[in-house]
């Protein structure tokens, strides 16, 4: 049965809460502007929460099962965070507060761009941004603005590696730049050649995610980031797949000039189902000024008796303000709890078993599935969902047949680069049993696409609803909960 | 700390993968990169680290310690406690965005619901899934604005009475088109509540006026014939709403916006030091196409069941990559999920009861301040929602400071913003402050003015 909506449950003269008559002299309501009807849904406390809950129960999640989805990070989420980031200390500051009123929210800013500093080895961190497409925004934005500062008007153009997500060229477009799609080499690398030739004084820069998309290591780091640099361009780092490298690799150590991190990915933030994430953005000391404002900073060093003031500054040469306030602040908390309670040796540990158990997962399935770039991989790696035996079984009916299975599936067809894919990213919180039921799974899949196939194209058989027709949700477009005039909950 | 992994697995495991230790995995890394000391402090447990986060916590003196007239953009509403109590369901907070219908369907119909609620209550015809916060909402109606007219129209009119970090936010998002004229909020066009100066600048070359409802000072402006005018110009309107003050006002759909949008934090969203918010974004069924974000629409399955799906999703980034309406990917989804919640909840009587407080007990505050000297209403006869404004005979960082002094933030000083409203304090009065409150805050200012 589907679950009803919040409007079908609706009952006029209902209501979930009540608040206190008014305890002030009533003022007469601005005559003119009074809206006359108002269709919210009216329900009791209690079908509210039977609700949420109902609905809940149709969703897969971390807390659920194993989550490989590729290039997500779909790590466990510290019940911890939960808890601090509630406290009434942080939860109950209003951003417009005095800063000496806030300088515990002003410290722990403070402490976590400090940390993502030297995680990454960066001048410095603006936590602004939203997630990372925002600090994609943020590092196209500053390359922007540098360029123009210095005169070189004509970098317009922005390389962009094919295995990139969506996300980077899409940002590079908001700002105008030419999009210049830089093909991989064979063993996945950025092709070094190509590279060069593309490299002219139209150059802004290069969007480089390493790992890439493949979850490969670019062997030629070094060598990139040289030529781009020696070409007057800068190098934005995707840092989405920092997971593979903490404490292990610095991307600031060889030059990059910017990187975005991903606290709901890396830094154990819940991705809420979509969102918030947050994507704070590094940058060397030579585009410390371009950061958008404000960032945090000690404005009083203090002294033996007083302890430092923390504070707001102002970027001098600022590509502006990015959002609302100071970034997603709630975000900052579980990320800095998560930092602390790992240090040094706890990062690399994540980074060491992140990518062990990705590599065992790769080195168990590659006799079975396609793997087209065989080499030690990092956090992830990515197969090919397809066999030239069964031409009309897809990576999407292996995925939905992984459902089947209890498993959710791994992120599919993309990258753009390998046919069909399938991109596995098992995270370091998953145990060795778990890995080994998930490529039993894969095993048996990839058995009954030859003897069943059936099965896999009627995929997936026990979820809450099978496949669904997403076409027809496209051509008929139903886009709102029906709520006609004849609808119960709206009479007066 | 979170890998559960025991010796003996890391062995089984590097063996089956035929390499000696874990380093070797890492082969690929340049050398001399490699393993860099990082100066972090000493891991702690999970006990130490609650320590040190609530003492941390304790430094801060909150919105419950104070008694806060802060508002502007950030409001402090009672937030029931089955918001929170549902959305810590690890199967909501710990799935991903809902790529897989099959096993999203709770994401997927919170969003259906999230949309409906807002079309309703803005009067709009479509809601997307969300952004960021109120001001890259901002940004993107700009976006949408431009590219409905094929960059052909180069000027966008902000009023001055909109919010200051939206109006900043756009122009840091537009700043690569030199092209493209942020206009209309100049200090000469100035706040006047008849806007003419406003109005007078709409012209073909405008795509969009964005206007603020109740404005960044409070005021309800009657938009309807600005509303006129940019549309017989053919530009469109984009109205950044309170929802709050939904519960009592007639939505901007009624009124012709094109585009609604605004902060959903009033929604059951805690203050949480400004972040994160959610930024709620609605179109006429012209603009439909033009839409960024993610949209859920409802289908039906194999076997004819209903099911929601995420659709038309060629406009966005993943698809359509450089040609995206928008580059947003994770958006706001936790915090949609919390309005939708506390907009059940409360539904249509507890929302318009929120409203009706809030309206009351700001009228109330504006009144009893009215009577101290020293104090003065700014402007007596444009109507308004839960905010105002104050002028002070004094500078108003002695007067935050005296009340602060006393335990009340005392609201927002508009000299920051506004050149031109040097000594004008901003109050904002939601239904937490009780008339002893209120009447407190007045004790402490005729304190202020005589003491
Ligand atoms: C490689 C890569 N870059 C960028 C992004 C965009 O990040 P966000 O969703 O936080 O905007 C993602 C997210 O999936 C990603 O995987």
């Amino acid at each position: 049965m589907a679950e009803p909506t919040i409007f079908d449950l609706s009952v006029a003269g209902r209501t979930g809460v009540t608040f206190p008559e008014p305890d002030v002299p009533e003022t007469a309501l601005p005559k003119g502007f009074l809206r006359e009807k108002l269709q919210l849904p009216e329900m009791s406390e209690l079908e509210v929460v039977r609700h949420f809950t109902s609905i809940s129960q149709k969703n897969y999640a971390i807390d659920l099962g194993f989550y490989p989805l590729g290039s997500c990070t779909m790590k466990y989420n510290p019940k911890i965070n939960e808890v601090v980031s509630r406290l009434p200390g942080f939860a109950a500051t209003h951003p417009l507060q005095p800063i000496d009123t806030v300088q515990g929210n002003l410290f722990l800013m403070y402490s976590l761009q400090e940390m993502l500093k030297e995680i990454a080895g960066f001048a410095a961190v603006t936590l602004q941004p939203a997630a990372g497409a925002q600090g994609e925004l943020v590092g196209t934005l500053i390359i922007h603005k540098y360029h123009q500062e210095r005169g070189d008007h004509q970098r317009t153009r922005m390389l962009i590696p094919d295995s990139a997500h969506g996300t980077n060229p899409a940002s590079s477009a908001m700002l105008g730049f030419e999009v210049v799609p830089l093909p991989s080499d064979e063993r996945g690398n950025v092709d070094i050649a190509a590279l060069k030739e593309l490299c002219d004084d139209r150059l802004a820069g290069l969007m480089f995610t390493n790992p890439n998309t493949l979850g490969l290591f670019d062997e030629n780091v070094c060598e990139v980031v040289d030529i781009v640099h020696k070409a007057g361009g800068l190098v934005y780092g995707d840092g989405a797949n920092m997971n593979a490298l903490l404490g292990v690799f610095r991307p600031g150590d060889v030059g990059i000039d910017i990187l975005h991190f991903n606290l709901h990915k890396t830094f154990s933030t819940p991705h809420g189902g979509g969102g918030p994430g947050s994507g704070p953005v590094a940058v060397q000391q030579h585009l410390v000024d371009y950061l958008p404002d404000p960032i945090v900073g000690i404005i009083d060093e203090g002294d033996e008796e007083t302890a430092p003031l923390y504070g707001f500054i102002h970027p001098e040469k600022s590509i502006g303000r990015i959002k609302s306030f100071y970034g997603h602040f709630g975000m900052h908390i579980r990320a800095y709890t998560y930092i602390a309670m790992l240090g040094q040796e706890g990062l690399r540990d994540v980074a060491e078993i992140a990518v062990l158990n990705a590599n065992y997962l790769q080195e168990k399935l590659k006799d079975t599935f396609t793997l087209p770039y065989d080499r030690p991989c990092m956090h992830e790696f990515v197969l090919e969902g397809y066999w030239k035996d069964v031409p009309d079984i897809h990576a999407l009916d292996i995925a939905k047949r992984l459902m089947d299975y209890d498993f959710h599936p791994p992120t599919n067809y993309f990258p753009l680069i390998v046919h069909e894919a399938l991109m596995i990213e098992p995270t370091e919180t998953e145990t060795k049993e778990t890995l080994d039921r998930f490529v039993d799974a894969m095993r048996k899949i990839a058995e009954e696409a030859r003897t069943n196939p059936e099965l896999l194209h009627n995929a997936p058989h026990n979820t809450p609803v099978r496949r669904a027709d997403e076409l027809k949700a496209a051509k008929d477009l139903v886009l709102c909960c029906y709520v006609g005039d004849d609808w119960p909950g709206v009479q007066e | 700390m979170f890998t559960p992994h025991t010796k003996h697995d890391v062995e089984v495991m590097l063996n089956s993968i035929g390499v000696g230790k874990i380093e070797d995995l890492f082969q690929e890394i340049p050398e001399q990169f490699r393993y860099p000391d990082l100066n972090l402090a000493p891991r702690l447990t999970e006990m130490e680290t609650a320590g040190q986060l609530e003492s941390i916590a304790a430094a801060n003196a909150t919105t419950k310690d104070l008694l806060s007239f802060l508002g502007a953009g950030a409001y402090d509403h009672y937030i029931p406690a089955a918001v929170d109590n549902l959305l810590q369901r690890g199967e909501f907070y710990t799935a991903y965005t809902p790529y897989q219908p099959e096993i999203s369907q709770g994401t997927l119909q919170a969003i259906f619901e999230f949309q409906t609620l807002i079309c309703k209550l803005t009067g709009m015809d479509v809601s997307n899934a969300s952004h960021y916060d109120g001001a890259t909402a901002a940004a993107e109606a700009v976006i949408l604005a431009y590219g409905n007219f094929r960059n052909k129209r180069k000027k966008v009119l902000v009023s001055r009475a909109v919010n200051p970090q939206y109006r900043q936010v756009i122009r840091t998002y537009m700043q690569a088109d030199s092209s493209l004229k942020i206009v209309g909020d100049e200090i000469e066009t100035g706040i006047a509540p008849d806007m003419q100066k406003f109005i007078d600048q709409i012209d073909h070359d405008t795509a969009l006026v964005i206007v603020q409802y109740p404005d960044f000072f409070g005021r309800i402006i009657d938009y309807t014939q600005l509303i006129e005018t940019a549309h017989q110009f053919g530009a469109l309107v984009a109205v950044a709403v309170n929802p709050t003050a939904l519960g009592m006002l007639t939505p901007p759909g009624d009124i012709g916006a094109d585009i609604a949008f605004g902060e959903g934090q009033p929604l059951g969203i805690p203050l949480s030091y400004g972040g994160p918010y959610l930024g709620f974004f609605a179109v006429k069924n012209a603009l439909l196409r033009k839409l960024a974000g993610r949209l859920v629409g409802e289908t039906t399955d194999v076997e004819g069941k209903l099911a929601y799906v995420l659709t038309l999703t060629a406009r966005e980034q993943h698809i359509r990559r450089e040609k995206a309406s928008s580059n947003i990917c994770s958006n706001q989804g936790l915090m949609t999920l919390a309005a939708t919640i506390y907009m059940s909840l409360l539904g249509k009587h507890g929302l318009q009861q929120v409203a009706n407080l809030c309206y009351q007990k700001a009228h109330y505050t504006a009144d009893q301040l009215s009577g101290i000297s020293g104090f003065s209403l700014v402007d007596e006869t444009t109507p308004f929602f839960h905010e105002f404004v104050v002028k002070c005979d004094e500078p108003v960082e002695e007067v935050l400071e005296h009340l602060l002094q006393h335990n009340i933030l005392g609201g927002y000083n508009l000299g920051h913003d506004y050149p031109e409203l040097e000594n004008h304090l901003m109050l904002a009065v939601t239904e937490k402050i009780s008339r002893e409150d209120i009447e407190y805050l007045s004790a402490v200012l005729q304190e202020e003015n005589h003491g």
